[in-house]
């Protein structure tokens, strides 16, 4: 992990900015998250994993697409609201393109069985990416002032209501939150 | 595809910007909404356009969000796209800009500070709940290998991700899962 000790970077203009969104979003089939964490925080390091979680988190928690919601709150991190456009357009503009683009041949193949069973088997990878990518985020709970086991809990709790009971984000998301953070504003306050 | 009148459009524009504003957890956790208003309710789009809307965008690169685009195109063409994907990225955007500066130049606060802990469990939770769905949608034991191969080969290497992209779609298409 002497990876980790390497000082972080930054982008050093708005353009390099947007080409960094846009081929971070052009990796990211299936969803970008998985390649956002790797591009970000461990090529071009501009973020730290606790970084990362910590942005992540805001932007699961606020409505609207969690990747969206990430992207323009690095780029307001490193250059105010232009920043924050620019990294929206990478995210958006040329994976727009191609996704029109597609939708116009698609139609065509969609009965071909290769076509398909080669839509299974990148969802299958995209789901295995995605797993993939908690894991490799999960050691950033040591450091939580909450303490490993009650962490451990907390996210047990979300992810059986979530993936196994199936009960709605609407009603997990607010309960538990409003929990875990009482919890952790009370291990907060008796820190010495 | 088709061209839908304006008063559609602005219908459809004004639906979307609501929908911004409950979609937590991403926009895949309203398509059901989606279907609703587009589907059953208005008929701008058959069920078979629905769900190819959604099979594209997640197999083309880019954010899962531009489904709600494809869907927009198909029934209304460009203009269609553009209500939809403005519609549902407005009012979010914002809302996710003054959070940004909000949280920001409160870092030290307690309350900021016990937000964050409290949350970086239920992130990490939601992450895997969200590859299990998507993972349990699909029944068959080469999926569950192939999905759980792919999960520890990016959590313990640094194989690049299109490659395991590359190796998911040829298995998929040899017909093997």
């Amino acid at each position: 992990m002497a990876q980790e000790l390497q000082p972080l970077a930054r982008p050093t203009s708005l353009t390099e900015l947007f080409t960094a969104f846009t081929a971070l979003a052009l990796q990211g089939f299936g969803g970008v998250l998985a390649v956002a964490q790797r591009v970000l925080c461990e090529q071009r390091r501009w973020l730290s994993r606790e970084e990362f979680v910590e942005i992540l988190a805001v932007g699961q928690v606020l409505p609207g697409p969690n990747v969206v919601n990430v992207s323009l709150m690095i780029g307001d991190r490193f250059f105010g609201w232009r920043g924050a456009l620019a990294a929206l357009a990478g995210m958006l503009l040329v994976p727009l393109v191609i996704v029109l683009a597609v939708t116009a041949v698609y139609i065509e193949y969609a009965q071909n069985a290769a076509v398909a069973g080669a839509l299974k088997g990148m969802g299958a990878v995209a789901a295995g990416m995605i797993v993939g990518t908690a894991l490799k985020l999960a050691p950033v709970l040591r450091a939580n002032p909450m303490g490993r086991p009650a962490c451990l809990v907390i996210a047990a709790i979300g992810f059986v209501s979530i993936a196994l009971l199936h009960w709605p984000l609407l009603w997990v998301l607010p309960l538990l939150g409003i929990a875990a953070c009482v919890f952790a504003w009370g291990r907060l306050g008796s820190e010495p | 595809m088709s061209s839908l009148p304006l008063i559609d459009l602005l219908h459809l524009f004004a639906h979307f910007l609501l929908l911004s504003l409950v979609a937590i957890g991403g926009a895949l956790v309203i398509a059901p909404e989606m279907h609703r208003l587009m589907v059953t309710q208005t008929q701008m789009l058959t069920d078979a356009q629905f769900n190819a809307s959604i099979a594209i965008a997640q197999a083309a690169p880019g954010p899962n969000v531009l489904f709600v685009a494809v869907l927009g195109y198909q029934a209304g063409g460009i203009a269609g796209a553009a209500a939809t994907l403005v519609g549902i990225m407005l009012p979010s955007s914002l809302l996710a800009f003054a959070a940004s500066r909000w949280s920001q130049t409160r870092q030290e606060w307690r309350a900021v500070r016990a937000f964050k802990a409290g949350m970086t469990p239920i992130t990490i939770a939601l992450l895997v709940a969200t590859g299990w769905i998507l993972a349990a949608n699909t029944p068959g034991w080469a999926h569950l290998v192939l999905t759980i191969a792919a999960a520890l080969i990016v959590w313990r290497t640094r194989i690049h991700l299109l490659i395991l992209i590359a190796i998911g779609a040829a298995v998929g298409a040899l017909g093997w899962v």
